[in-house]
């Protein structure tokens, strides 16, 4: 989240569309209520279902799955053309008049450089025009044809209401009414958020959903303003944090990034990061990159890394490829190319998509190690449980290590929210049994692995021997210590770069803020984003001071936020060229003639001069892009492109299946189905009774929600003969499961391309262990293709058939 | 809170039957404070309470254990209760029906206890000590990065890659898990690393 839960009571409209926040966030959605009800906030739900939250919205409109770029495009292209822009905002504080090359195009859905053969865009034209002086050439009047704001226009305008509606099955009447609401927070003192969650995320073209409607709040001017953003309603108590720290194939902690080995030594390595300006006076914060990395390097190596060494630099595991994702580990085991995979707390033979091919690569392996405090079907891949799990045990030689670890009762530490909170716990309860905490564990492995090492020698020994390890018990480090790792310290005295007099920090002495980190060696600090959650003055992430003086919801003082203690990203933009706040009313920082200041920390320069600096520092233009350039691999502006199993060509392109650009392994294309076979849109979903594939497990939720249904209409029940409480079974070119038909009134057909689109929902809370039933998942049936940037699977919109199944056959 | 009472600390001290001078001395009239004395004990009020986050969803609910015995003093702690944190500024101390029924998690009847392991073709777990299961599992991992580390590229560059041993990190463990394994994961050479966030 751009923002936090907290402040979404400062909106006056909230947009869910890709997530279903009342169903899966309740009590963040009570920030939705608490807008609604006491500043008059409308809600608007778009959804394929009338879902829990759009009982409550204002306004609701159905769509189909895997067509929310359509919509979005169609959105921009309506306030273009209606004048519903936040000029002052757009002019001076996105790329809207920076001049992009003369050969980038765009032309049947494709953007210019497609290589059929690599499935990838050579993306040289995809960028800016830069200057003799190194900057971006730009026309303020906009009138220039190679200026991102035209070529933007053009882009857009293919996405009438008519196409919106033959796409994506919105009446037209509804979609022109959606526009008219989201067109009112172009005002400056009316801005709109965004909730999105899962429902834009897996698609093979998740990242430009999110895009799409990050280009329209920026145009509307709502990004950084109190009340407004992206906020990406994240899933698991932790995923935000276990992100930040960097377990990603891809990244190092705090958005680092791993090396890759065409980058031989720390100094290539730093060439291609820590961007130059593209603007004058921009603060272009990257460019203190070298300053996290080294402090990253002392914590990772403690005295080890030297400045002679690169900071232990040929240590750090380099990447041939963008990445070893997860989907891709599990390709590489059916191949049998994986001998040793661990699973800690996740439970992936549920998670992953085509699970009969996930039962195929776990068998693969010679041993596969599980932690986590429960059961889980991950750990029992191998266990026959009739329909749900029909393996054949005897076959299956891989060998399995269960261990029982504890839960957020028994442990302690922090976990960030959905809205960059660190919010520290304490354990309240002794573990069961003989379970372990994971730090125990892998401390425990780690000690057991180095001593193996010392002994025996073996393979590249350095990594482990000079690992930076000097936990007062190294066979079980505590929270505080690694929580004060995290944030880093001074190995040195610091001294002040413009006063070598004055000292800054003591040696030893806990970091107050990156800005204090040191590219020389004389600092640590794991993840830079962190540093000030455990300073000299304490644990901030224990603060528990719930005092809110200005009003906004901001609570400077409970727990901390990153970066900084910054409640609201990008607030800079929540203020006008001279530094005022656009709504009077709403004020979160503003310039006082000197400095900035105000209820939250200036995502800015304290001393910037608003004229001169831009909003967005990370960006080397000081900028936000509506023209992305090089960034996404499939595209600089969002493009519609249908799911990979869909049941109408695209008509930007009949020829184009899926995302032009997101990798599908060979296997896996002959496992897709078609149209003709799977004629029905399954899209899968959350239930506010459970959580994933834990409360299963909890007798109270597998009693609320005890059996695995699909929800279908009246009118696809009436045509396949289904009746209410039925049993059905679904199948698609992946697997086939069975469940209890719920037919409702929440999921009408849609008409999209002259066809009727019936769409099935497949909650995806069971499995084979637990208190619940015995149920089935969506992953049996999803495909085992991602997006194209990150990978995430496509379990929004794919293909099956249904029909109704005899009640007795188990 | 640093000024007023909390509601939390309100509710405590109110509802775990203080005398009657001290709900004077909290600025009650005489009459309430005798209606106060009448209320039963509250229930946990012989119990320790520690502040925790929701596991489950980013909303991240502040909520409190109630347990019987005190982990902090070296007691054995057995959990008896949660409910929302009212001082908590998201949740205010409501929880939705997952986080309403966090205790039957935590006491699960399918918790894990003990180490378990599977032999090749077996169709049930067999017990196994830690010290056996760790000692599988640092042997198995030397042994595949002995055979399978990838010291240097063909041009001669140290790449230090690790294909064949994969890690998936959970999503609901703490930072400091995280960086634990973060270390441990990476100094081993281990690429195929990720958590829930690509699902
Ligand atoms: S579910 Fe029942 S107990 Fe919970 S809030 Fe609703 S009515 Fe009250
Ligand atoms: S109580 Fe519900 S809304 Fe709150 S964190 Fe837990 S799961 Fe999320």
């Amino acid at each position: 989240m751009t923002n936090s839960w907290t402040d979404i009571k400062n909106t006056d409209l909230v947009v869910i569309m890709g997530g279903n926040a009342a169903e899966a966030h309740p009590c963040g959605f009570k920030w939705v209520t608490e807008a609604k009800h006491h500043r008059g906030a409308k809600l608007i739900v778009v959804d394929p279902r009338f879902n829990r939250s759009a009982s409550v919205a204002d306004y609701y409109a159905p769509i189909r799955p895997g067509s929310d770029i359509a919509f979005l495009m169609g959105a921009i292209r309506w306030m273009i053309a209606n004048d519903k822009i936040q000029w002052d905002y757009v002019r001076n504080y996105t790329n809207v008049s920076y001049l992009v090359r003369d050969d980038f195009g765009w032309q049947d859905g494709m953007f210019t450089g497609y290589d059929e053969e690599k499935r990838s865009y050579d993306q040289t034209s995809w960028e800016y025009q830069i200057g003799e002086d190194g900057y971006v050439l730009t026309d303020e009047t906009l009138t220039h044809p190679r200026c991102v704001w035209n070529l933007l226009k053009a882009h857009v305008d293919i996405y009438t209401p008519e196409f919106v509606e033959n796409v994506c099955g919105t009446p037209k009447d509804r979609f022109l009414k959606i526009c008219e609401m989201i067109g009112e927070t172009s005002s400056p003192t009316k801005t709109m958020t965004s909730m999105y969650a899962l429902g834009w995320t897996q698609h093979s073209k998740g990242s430009q959903n999110i895009r799409g409607m990050a280009m329209l709040q920026l145009l509307l001017g709502n990004i950084g303003v109190p009340g407004g953003g992206m906020n990406a309603l994240r899933g698991h108590s932790n995923i935000q944090g276990l992100t930040d720290v960097g377990l990603m194939s891809n990244l190092l902690p705090g958005y680092l990034s791993m090396p890759r080995e065409t980058e031989p030594d720390f100094a290539t390595y730093m060439s291609s990061r820590g961007n130059k300006p593209l603007r004058p006076n921009q603060m272009s914060y990257w460019q203190n990159y070298g300053k996290f990395m080294v402090s990253f390097m002392k914590s990772l190596w403690g005295d080890k890394a030297t400045a002679g060494n690169g900071w232990g630099y040929d240590w750090l595991p380099k990447l041939d490829i963008p990445q070893y994702d997860a989907m891709r580990m599990f390709e590489m085991m059916t191949k049998g190319e994986v001998n040793l995979y661990f699973c800690q707390g996740f439970n992936a033979l549920l998670s992953f998509p085509n699970r009969g091919k996930m039962t195929e690569a776990f068998s693969k392996l010679k041993l596969m190690v599980v932690m986590d405090p429960l059961e889980t079907e991950t750990a029992s891949f191998w266990e026959n449980h009739g329909i749900h799990n029909d393996v054949d045990s005897a076959a299956i030689r891989t060998e399995v290590l269960e261990l029982p670890t504890t839960c957020f009762a028994e442990d302690e530490g922090a976990t960030v929210n959905s809205g960059r909170w660190l919010q520290w716990h304490w354990a309240g309860a002794t573990p069961p049994g003989e379970a372990k905490s994971d730090v125990w564990i892998m401390a425990q492995i780690y000690q057991r692995v180095r001593r193996l090492y010392a002994e025996e020698g073996g393979k590249a020994p350095e990594p482990i021997l000079n690992l930076a390890w000097d936990y007062e018990d190294p066979e079980e480090p505590t929270a505080a210590e690694l929580a004060r790792e995290l944030n880093g310290r001074a190995l040195e005295t610091l001294y002040d770069a413009a006063d070598p007099t004055k000292v800054v920090l003591e040696k030893g002495k806990q970091l107050s803020g990156f800005g204090q980190m040191r590219d020389d060696g004389t600092t640590s600090g794991a993840c830079w984003i962190y540093t000030g959650c455990f300073t000299e003055d304490g644990n901030n992430m224990a603060r528990r001071d719930n005092a809110d003086p200005s009003g906004m919801g901001v609570y400077q003082n409970w727990s901390f936020s990153w970066p900084a203690n910054r409640r609201v990203l990008y607030n800079r933009a929540s203020c006008d060229l001279d530094g005022k706040p656009w709504d009077p009313s709403r004020v979160l920082i503003e310039w006082n003639g000197e400095k900035w200041a105000g209820a939250d920390i200036p995502d800015i320069a304290v001393t910037a001069n608003p004229r001169e600096v831009g909003p967005f520092i990370m960006n080397p233009e000081g900028t936000s892009r509506l023209f992305s350039r090089k960034l996404m691999r499939d595209g600089p502006f969002p493009t519609h492109m249908e799911p990979f199993e869909s049941p109408i060509a695209n008509p930007l392109n009949p020829e184009m299946r899926g995302n032009p650009v997101a990798r599908m392994f060979q296997g896996d294309v002959a496992q897709l189905g078609d149209r003709t076979e799977f004629p029905f849109v399954a899209t899968s979903y959350r239930l506010t009774e459970h959580f994933h594939y834990w409360t299963k497990h909890n007798h109270v939720n597998a009693v609320t929600q005890p059996e695995f249904f699909v929800e279908i209409s009246e009118e696809l029940a009436a045509e396949r003969g289904i009746r209410k409480g039925g049993r059905v079974r679904v199948w698609s070119a992946r697997g086939q499961v069975w469940a209890k038909a719920v037919v409702t009134k929440r999921i009408r057909p849609l008409t999209c391309d002259g066809q009727t689109v019936h769409v099935i929902g497949i909650p995806i809370h069971w499995g084979f262990k637990g208190a619940a039933r015995k149920g089935f998942g969506p992953n049996t049936l999803g495909p085992f293709v991602g997006d194209a940037n990150i990978e995430t699977p496509e379990f929004k919109a794919f293909l099956v058939n249904i029909e109704p199944a005899s009640e007795g056959v188990a | 809170m640093n000024i007023d009472l909390s509601r939390r600390g309100f509710m405590k001290l109110a509802g775990a039957g203080v005398a009657t001078t001290s709900l004077g001395a909290m600025g009650f009239h005489e009459a309430e404070a005798a209606e106060a004395a009448h209320v039963r004990d509250f229930k946990l009020a012989t119990t320790t309470e520690t502040r925790n986050i929701c596991t489950y969803c980013s909303v991240a609910c502040g909520i409190i254990l109630y347990s019987k015995g005190d982990l902090a003093a070296g007691e054995k702690a057995e959990l008896l209760h949660i409910e929302g944190d009212a001082d908590h500024p998201t949740n205010r101390g409501t929880l939705c029906p997952k986080g309403a029924a966090l205790k039957s998690y935590v006491r699960a009847e399918t918790r894990l206890t003990r180490p378990r392991y599977r032999a090749p073709g077996a169709d049930k777990f067999q017990d196994i000590s830690w010290d056996e299961a760790l000692d599988k599992i640092a042997r198995a991992v030397k042994d595949d990065r002995d055979a399978n580390l990838i010291e240097r590229n063909a041009e001669g560059v140290p790449v230090n890659r690790l294909t064949t041993t994969g890690f998936l990190a959970a999503s609901a463990t703490t930072n400091e898990t995280a960086w634990a394994t973060w270390k441990v994961v990476r100094s081993l050479g281990i690429v195929g690393f990720d958590n829930q966030a690509r699902v």
